[in-house]
């Protein structure tokens, strides 16, 4: 039941912001000052998502900043640059991490 | 004698400007699907989320803070948060929709992803008519992150736990990160966010990814605002 919900919730939270401009607003426009804000809301969001996901372990959630995760999310992040694409990035982390922990780094 | 503006043209093209963009949804959809059965989400479930929610990122973070107990109500605002951007492509795509119809509107708007968003702004010059240029993307990436999932949704739990997988979603998310790193302002606003998420870490519910987000936002900014005055 509480999947449902979350289920209907995310649907209706992700339709009325992509619906936002193009249906609701139709042809007026957002303040400039606004746009600007949502323009930062990628690299924060994203950033956000990502670091504490490196230094922290998963499972413990111990501060462990100099693990396996951190230097395999800086070559994959290294990869992600050059190539722009989201294959060789995964390829490349996770089969840096699956080697590391092969060798006992973990 | 074939114009540039006919409407099946329009919208094959943009289907084919997808195609090359293939390779890196497939495994990005398989992840989300995957996520979610792992998070405790039925098979039926998960395909169910992505043709509802139908948003990668916040189908991962969804499925991460489920594992993590979250009360629905917050994890339906963490998508919220990271869907925002989504009300930012919404307004940038406005200039090209005049005079589609509002019943038309609707379902364009629900296939609006990164993907189609960006290969619409960066369509050909000589591109005579960008809504059946951006629905022909959109219907590719659509059908694509559809297969994904699902293929992910039925796989996952065949996955040995001992795997690494989840650490594919950190990295789906760099993959996404690095193009929007352009300016000096989404750089600081990266950093900072990051910053203030590890700081925060302990709060519940994944706050620090909000807490991270709002600071990340307001830094950048007062940097934006600061190159603005310099001009």
């Amino acid at each position: 039941m509480t999947v449902w919900l979350l289920i209907v919730g995310v649907g209706v939270v992700s339709l009325a912001l992509r619906a936002s401009s193009l249906v609701l607003l139709r042809d007026r426009r957002l303040p400039e000052g606004l746009t600007a804000l949502l323009g930062l809301v990628p690299a924060a969001v994203l950033a956000a998502l990502i670091v504490p996901d490196l230094l922290f372990t998963p499972g413990t959630q111990t501060f462990a900043p100099l693990g396996p995760r951190l230097l395999a999310g800086v070559v994959a992040a290294a990869v992600a640059w050059r190539t722009r694409n989201v294959l060789w990035t995964l390829v490349a982390g996770l089969g840096l991490l699956v080697i590391l922990n092969a060798l006992g780094w973990h | 004698m074939t114009l540039p503006t006919a409407a099946g043209g329009a919208f094959r093209r943009g289907m084919r400007a997808f195609v090359p963009l293939i390779p890196g949804v497939v495994p990005f959809s398989m992840v989300a699907g995957i996520a979610a059965v792992q998070a405790g989400f039925t098979p039926l479930q998960s395909i169910a989320f992505s043709l509802i929610g139908y948003a990668g990122s916040a189908q991962l973070i969804a499925a991460q803070m489920f594992t993590g107990h979250s009360p629905t109500p917050l994890i339906v605002l963490a998508t919220l948060i990271v869907n925002l951007r989504f009300a930012m492509y919404s307004a940038s795509l406005l200039p090209i929709f005049g005079g589609v119809p509002l019943v038309r509107r609707w379902p364009l708007a629900y296939a609006l992803t990164d993907q189609s968003y960006a290969l619409t702004v960066g369509r050909p010059g000589t591109e005579g008519d960008p809504v059946r240029y951006y629905a022909g993307a959109s219907a590719l990436m659509w059908v694509t992150w559809q297969a994904g999932t699902a293929a992910g949704a039925l796989l996952g739990a065949r996955i040995p736990a001992s795997w690494p997988l989840e650490f594919a979603v950190p990295l789906s998310f760099i993959a996404l990160l690095m193009p929007v790193l352009r300016a000096r302002p989404q750089v600081t606003a990266a950093l900072v966010s990051a910053a203030a998420a590890v700081a925060a870490h302990g709060l519940p519910f994944r706050l620090n990814l909000i807490l991270g987000a709002v600071c990340g936002i307001a830094v950048g900014a007062a940097v934006q605002r600061r190159a603005g005055r310099r001009v």
